[in-house]
C-alpha cells in the first residue's frame, strides 16, 4: 500500500485517501470548446513516469493534497497543501 | 523378528515408530479423531497426515485430472495429494493442520470412495486428456455449456462448501516493526537476533508450527544448534515470534501482508506490517523428480522422509529405495536404516544412477533402476535438488537468475534497499555459515531501518553449492501435482507453439495449481528447455506473485467495522414494530404494518416521518452564494432571510448529481439538505470546489447531519398540530408561507430549524431538532396530535406520496448517463448565469437535444403495476426506456409509474408498451403531468 506524506498528519496508508486525479485545470467557463473541455473531463495523461494528481485525505485532515508521484515505482517525491499550493511542502528524506 | 515384521505388528498406529529426538508430539497426550468415519488415534503435536500414515494410510485424495491415488510428496503445507475435508472446511491443508480431539476429516475430490474411484476411468482415457483439453472439448456447441459445467463441476477438485458453516472469528492487525524476517530457520533466526541486538524492533515470520527449518528435522549437531538459537531468540525481548503464519507478499513501501493462524479463537488474521526493512529467509524448498510413476503412494522427497521420521515419528514405509544426489538423500538414508526401516538401495545420481520408473497397483511396490534391475520397496525417496522461493524477492523488482553449476534459480541483484534476502535462497553452507550470514544481514537491516550508517556490518558471503541438474529422468511422469500435468503435456504444448514459458503456463496450468508452482515451476522450466533445445537460463522462469498461501476471504475482510447508523428515534420504532430497510449506512423503518394506511393517515390528518438521514451541511461566510450559485442549475444570488429554494445539482458531465432544498437561516448562515445517499458525496464535492477551484472564496462546511434529528410533519392538520408545540414562531400561513424556514423552539426546545417544504405534497413541515432531544420531540409531537389522529409512516409510504406527486428521487429515476435536461426540471435549469458545476454539457446538451425524458405513466389495465426497472419497447422489441418508479397509489386507486423514454415517445397521451419480467406486454399512457395527485400544488401551499 501506498505511503503518503500528508503535508497535514504525517505518513498514512493511501487507503485513508480519496485518489482524485490528476491535476488539470478548469477550462474557463464561457468559451470552452468541447475538445478541451472533454480533456478535462475524461483525458488523462497517465504517463508511465511522474505525474502531479490531487488527493483528498477523507479519513485524516480533510485536506485536497497535491502530489508528485512516479506511477512506475509508486514513490511520491513531494506532497504539497492543496490550498496555498507552494507555500509549504514536504519532502522525503 | 525383522523390522517391517515389528511395524506392520498390528498394533493401532502400525507405522509409529520408537521416540525420535526432535519428535514434535506429545506421546502423554493421545487425540481420537475420524478419517472418513472411522475412528483414529494420534498424539498432540500430529499433522492430519502424519497421524494417518502414522496409522498405515497411504492414499490421501485423488489426483485433480486422473483421479489417480495420491499419498505424501512433501509433508508440508504445499503437499499437493494431502488437502482434506475437515467438518465444514474445505480445502485444509492436511499435511500442516495440527489433529484436535474429534476433528472429522473426511477425503476429497474422491467419487464415490477414496479406495473406489468412478472417476478414474479418466485415467483409461488419460491420453485424450492433453494439455489445452478443456480448451479444446468444451467449445462447441454453445447450448451444450450449461451441460459442460455440469460435469466439469463433478470433477473439480476441492471439498464441499455448506452454507450453514458458522461464521469464523477474523482479525486485523496494524504492525510497525523495523525490520520484518520472513522465514524462522537458522538464517532467520539468526537474521532476527542479528537486527535486534544492533537495537531494531523484529517480527519473525515463521510458516511452520514452530522455528527451525529444516534443523528440526536435522542430526542431534543441528537439534543443538536450534535449541541454542531458540534459547537467544526467546531471551532477546525486541523479537516478536508468529509461527504457523506466512509473509503473502510485499506491496508498496515495504507493506508486508502476514496471514497469522495461531491465535486462540480466531480463524485468521492479516497483519499489515509497514516494516522498514524486511528480510527474505524463505530457505529452500526440495524439487521432484520426474520419471514415470513418481505420483505413486510411496514416492516422496527426501525432506517429506525426514520429516515423517524425526518430527513424528512415523515410518514412511518398510523397505526403502532412495535416489539421492546430495548430502539431504545421504542423510535420509542414514535415518531411514537408524529408525529401523530397510534402505533396499541407495541409487547415488552423482554416480550417473538412475531411477527410470516406479510401478504399483494403488500405490509403490517396485522401482526400476537405470541400469534394468527391479527392486522391490514400498518407498522411494528422491534427493535431486531444491528450489529457491523467491516471491518476495520477484515482487521487490528482483528477477532471479538460473545458476548453472547449482541447478537452481538464485537472487539477482535487482534488490531495494528495504529488501534483504539470506539463507538456503542466498546460499548453501553448513549451519554456523547459515547463522553467521543470517545474523550478519540482520544487523544490516537494522543498520538500515534505523538510519544508521551500516557500513560496519559487513555480510560474509554464502554461495550456492554445486549440484548435478536432475530434473526428468529418461521416462515421462508428472510435472505438476495439483494440476495433473505431465511432462509429455508439456512437450506437447510446446510442439503446439507454446514454447514460451509464460504462454506454456497459461495454456497447460501448469504451476497454476493450489501449490502455485513451488514445487512444479523448474520442473517445468526444465522440461520446456528440453523441448525446445534451449538452456534453462535461456528459457527463464515464471514470476513467482503474492500471495504466498491462500489467504481466506475472511481475513481479508477482518474484523466487520462498519459503522451501523441509527436516529435517535431508533428505540420507538423498535417499540412500534417499525419494518426495518437498510439504506446505505442507515436502516430505517420502511413501514409500520401498513403502508397504504400511513398514506391515508397523512393525505387525511396529520403524520410523522422519521427522515434524520437527510444529508444536512451547515454553510457559512460571506460567498455562500456565489458557491450555492455554482453548485445548483438554478440561481442563489437572491435569496431572502427565512426563505429556503429547491435547487438541482449536476456534475462536470452534466449529469444529475442530487438535489434538495437550502435554507437562508440567517446573515452569512445557511443549511443545506442533500439526498440521504448523497449527504458524504456532496460535502467532498463542495470541499473539492472550495480547495481546488475557490481557495479564495470565504465559507466554511459542515456536516450536521447527525447533529440534528430530522422529522417531517406532514398533512392537512400538521399547522394544527405545529400550533400546539411551537410558541415562538408565527405559524400562519401569511407569516410563515411555502418555501420558509424559521428557527425557534419546539416542545421548549430551543435551536429548532423547521422548514415549509414537502416531499409527501401535502401541508408539511420538515424539523431539524438538536439529535439529543429527537425521541422526546418524536413522542411529544404524537402526543399533542392524539386527537388529531396524528401518527406515523415509513419510508414506503412517502415513497408512495412522493410518486404520486411526480417527484423524482435522484438515482432511482436518474442514472449514471441522465443529465440535467430530461428530468422535468429543464426549467430551473439556467444558462444566462455565467458559470456553475456542468453547464457546458448543459448547453450541449440541449443543442444536441434527443436525450431520454422523464414522463409519467399510466398502465391502461389501473390494476397492473409494472416492476421498476421492466423495460419499454417498440414493435420490434428495441428497447426505448424503462419504467423507474412503480407503486399502487392508495390516493388514485390505481397504478402509477415514472419512467425515462425516448424523446419520441414523451408527448402527452402517447401510448407505449411495457415488457414485464415475466415476458407479457402491457400497455401504458403518458400522463400530461408528472404529478398524478394534486397537479396544482394547493394542498401544498395551504
Amino acid at each position: 500500500m501506498i505511503l503518503i506524506p500528508c503535508p497535514h498528519c504525517g505518513d498514512r496508508n493511501s487507503s485513508e485517501f480519496t485518489y482524485a486525479g490528476e491535476v488539470h485545470s478548469r477550462p474557463s467557463p464561457g468559451d470552452a470548446r468541447q475538445g478541451p473541455w472533454r480533456d478535462y473531463l475524461y483525458g488523462k495523461d497517465n504517463p508511465a513516469g511522474w505525474t502531479e494528481e490531487r488527493w483528498f485525505h477523507g479519513s485524516g485532515c480533510g485536506k485536497y493534497l497535491r502530489a508528485e508521484r512516479h506511477t512506475v515505482t509508486n514513490e511520491i517525491r513531494a506532497t504539497r497543501p492543496e490550498v496555498g499550493a507552494g507555500a509549504s511542502s514536504r519532502t522525503r528524506p | 523378528m525383522s523390522t517391517a515384521k515389528r511395524l506392520l505388528s498390528g498394533r493401532p498406529t502400525k507405522m509409529r515408530i520408537t521416540s525420535r529426538p526432535g519428535e514434535v508430539i506429545d506421546r502423554s497426550k493421545p487425540v481420537r479423531f475420524t478419517w472418513n468415519g472411522r475412528e483414529k488415534s494420534a498424539f498432540e503435536g500430529d499433522t492430519i497426515i502424519s497421524a494417518l500414515a502414522a496409522s498405515g494410510e497411504r492414499v490421501f485424495s485423488r489426483s485433480f485430472k486422473y483421479h489417480r491415488p495420491r499419498g505424501i510428496l512433501t509433508a508440508t503445507f504445499h503437499d499437493p495429494g494431502c488437502s482434506v475435508q475437515v467438518g465444514d472446511e474445505p480445502n485444509v491443508r492436511g499435511s500442516h493442520r495440527l489433529v484436535t480431539a474429534g476433528m472429522k476429516v473426511t477425503a476429497q475430490n474422491v467419487w464415490p470412495s477414496l479406495k473406489l474411484d468412478v472417476a478414474s476411468a479418466n485415467r483409461a482415457a488419460g491420453r485424450f486428456i492433453g494439455a489445452g483439453f478443456y480448451y479444446k472439448t468444451f467449445i462447441k456447441p454453445e447450448r451444450l455449456w450449461p451441460t459442460y459445467e455440469k460435469v466439469l463441476q463433478r470433477f473439480a477438485p476441492g471439498g464441499r462448501v455448506s452454507a450453514d458453516s458458522p461464521h469464523g472469528s477474523y482479525d486485523k492487525r496494524y504492525a510497525h516493526p523495523d525490520v520484518v524476517v520472513a522465514g524462522g530457520g537458522p538464517a532467520g533466526m539468526a537474521a532476527a537476533l542479528g537486527a535486534a541486538e544492533a537495537g531494531a524492533r523484529v517480527m519473525l515470520v515463521e510458516e511452520e508450527h514452530s522455528l527451525g527449518g529444516h534443523l528440526r528435522y536435522g542430526s542431534e549437531t543441528e537439534l543443538a544448534a536450534l535449541a541454542e538459537l531458540r534459547r537467544e531468540v526467546e531471551a532477546s525481548g525486541a523479537i516478536e515470534v508468529l509461527v504457523n503464519s506466512a509473509v503473502t507478499g510485499r506491496y508498496d513501501g515495504n507493506w508486508i501482508a502476514i496471514l497469522q493462524r495461531n491465535l486462540p479463537h480466531v480463524t485468521e488474521r492479516l497483519v499489515k506490517a509497514r516494516a522498514k526493512v524486511v528480510v527474505a529467509a524463505p530457505g529452500l524448498i526440495e524439487r521432484p523428480y520426474v520419471f514415470e510413476g513418481n505420483d505413486l503412494p510411496g514416492v516422496m522427497l527426501s525432506t517429506a522422509a525426514r520429516r515423517l521420521l524425526n518430527l513424528w515419528a512415523v515410518a514412511p514405509g518398510t523397505r526403502a529405495v532412495v535416489l539421492s544426489a546430495n548430502e539431504e538423500g545421504d542423510a535420509t538414508a542414514a535415518d531411514l536404516s537408524d529408525a529401523g526401516v530397510h534402505v533396499a538401495q541407495v541409487v547415488d545420481a552423482r554416480r550417473g544412477e538412475q531411477v527410470v520408473r516406479a510401478r504399483g497397483a494403488g500405490s509403490l511396490s517396485e522401482v526400476e533402476l537405470g541400469d534394468g534391475s527391479k527392486v522391490s520397496c514400498d518407498l522411494l525417496v528422491t534427493a535431486v535438488g531444491w528450489t529457491a522461493p523467491t516471491l518476495l524477492l520477484n515482487v521487490a523488482g528482483d528477477r532471479p537468475v538460473y545458476d548453472e553449476r547449482a541447478a537452481r534459480f538464485v537472487p539477482g541483484d535487482g534488490l531495494p534497499a528495504n529488501v534483504l534476502a539470506t539463507g538456503g535462497i542466498v546460499g548453501d553452507g553448513p549451519t554456523a555459515a547459515l547463522v553467521e550470514h543470517g545474523r550478519a544481514t540482520g544487523r544490516a537491516a537494522a543498520e538500515r531501518a534505523l538510519a544508521r550508517d551500516g557500513t560496519s556490518v559487513t555480510i560474509p558471503s554464502l554461495s550456492p553449492a554445486p549440484h548435478p541438474a536432475l530434473y526428468r529422468s529418461r521416462t515421462h511422469g508428472i510435472v505438476d501435482f495439483s494440476e495433473d500435468i505431465s511432462s509429455k503435456d508439456l512437450v506437447s504444448a510446446a510442439r503446439e507453439g507454446y514454447d514460451s514459458v509464460e504462454l506454456l503456463k497459461r495454456y497447460t496450468t501448469a504451476t497454476m495449481g493450489p501449490a502455485q508452482g513451488k514445487l512444479e515451476t523448474i520442473n517445468t522450466v526444465a522440461v520446456l528447455a528440453e523441448a525446445t533445445g534451449r538452456s534453462i537460463a535461456e528459457t527463464g522462469t515464471t514470476v513467482w506473485r503474492p500471495p504466498h498461501v491462500p489467504v481466506s476471504l475472511g481475513a481479508l475482510a477482518g474484523r466487520v467495522l462498519e459503522p451501523v447508523r441509527y436516529s435517535p428515534m431508533q428505540p420507538w420504532h423498535e417499540a412500534h414494530r417499525a419494518t426495518p430497510i437498510v439504506a446505505g449506512q442507515w436502516i430505517r423503518p420502511e413501514h409500520y404494518g401498513d403502508p397504504a394506511r400511513e398514506v391515508r393517515t397523512v393525505r387525511e390528518h396529520v403524520g410523522l416521518i422519521d427522515v434524520t438521514p437527510l444529508g444536512k451541511l451547515d454553510l457559512r461566510g460571506p460567498d455562500v452564494p456565489k458557491l450555492l450559485n455554482f453548485l445548483y442549475v438554478n440561481k442563489w444570488l437572491k435569496l431572502d432571510i427565512g426563505s429556503v429554494r429547491y435547487g438541482l445539482m449536476c456534475g462536470e458531465d452534466g449529469v444529475v448529481l442530487d438535489d434538495g432544498v437550502t435554507g437562508h437561516l440567517g446573515e452569512d448562515h445557511y443549511l443545506m439538505s442533500t439526498t440521504s445517499s448523497g449527504a458524504d458525496a456532496v460535502a467532498h464535492w463542495i470541499e473539492n470546489w472550495l480547495q481546488t477551484t475557490f481557495p479564495d472564496w470565504q465559507v466554511y462546511m459542515t456536516p450536521m447531519t447527525t447533529a440534528y434529528a430530522s422529522i417531517n410533519v406532514a398533512g392537512p392538520k400538521s399547522r394544527e398540530l405545529m400550533s400546539r408545540v411551537v410558541s415562538d414562531v408565527d405559524l400562519s400561513p401569511e407569516a410563515f408561507a411555502y418555501m420558509q424556514v424559521r428557527r425557534g423552539t419546539i416542545c421548549s426546545v430551543p435551536g429548532c430549524v423547521m422548514w415549509r417544504i414537502g416531499f409527501t405534497g401535502e401541508l408539511s413541515y420538515e424539523l431539524h431538532v438538536p439529535a439529543g432531544y429527537g425521541l422526546y420531540v418524536w413522542e411529544s409531537l404524537l402526543a399533542a396530535g392524539e386527537d388529531l389522529s396524528a401518527g406515523v409512516f415509513g419510508l414506503e409510504a412517502q415513497r408512495i406520496m412522493r410518486l404520486e406527486k411526480g417527484h423524482l428521487i435522484v438515482s432511482q429515476d436518474t442514472d449514471g448517463l441522465t443529465q440535467g435536461y430530461g428530468v422535468g426540471l429543464d426549467g430551473l435549469i439556467k444558462l444566462d448565469k455565467e458559470d456553475f458545476a456542468g453547464k457546458q454539457e448543459l448547453e450541449w446538451q440541449l443543442e444536441r437535444q434527443g436525450y431520454n425524458h422523464l414522463v409519467a405513466l399510466l398502465p391502461d389495465d389501473a390494476s397492473v403495476v409494472p416492476p421498476e426497472a421492466s423495460q419499454i419497447v417498440t414493435g420490434d422489441r428495441s428497447i426505448v426506456g424503462r419504467v423507474t418508479s412503480s407503486r399502487l397509489s392508495p390516493s388514485l386507486g390505481r397504478s402509477i409509474c415514472l419512467a425515462l423514454v425516448a424523446p419520441q415517445l414523451a408527448e402527452t397521451g402517447k401510448s407505449v408498451t411495457v415488457h414485464l419480467p415475466d415476458g407479457t406486454d402491457v400497455r401504458a399512457k403518458v400522463s400530461e403531468e408528472l404529478a398524478q395527485f394534486d397537479p396544482g400544488g394547493e394542498r401544498l401551499r395551504a
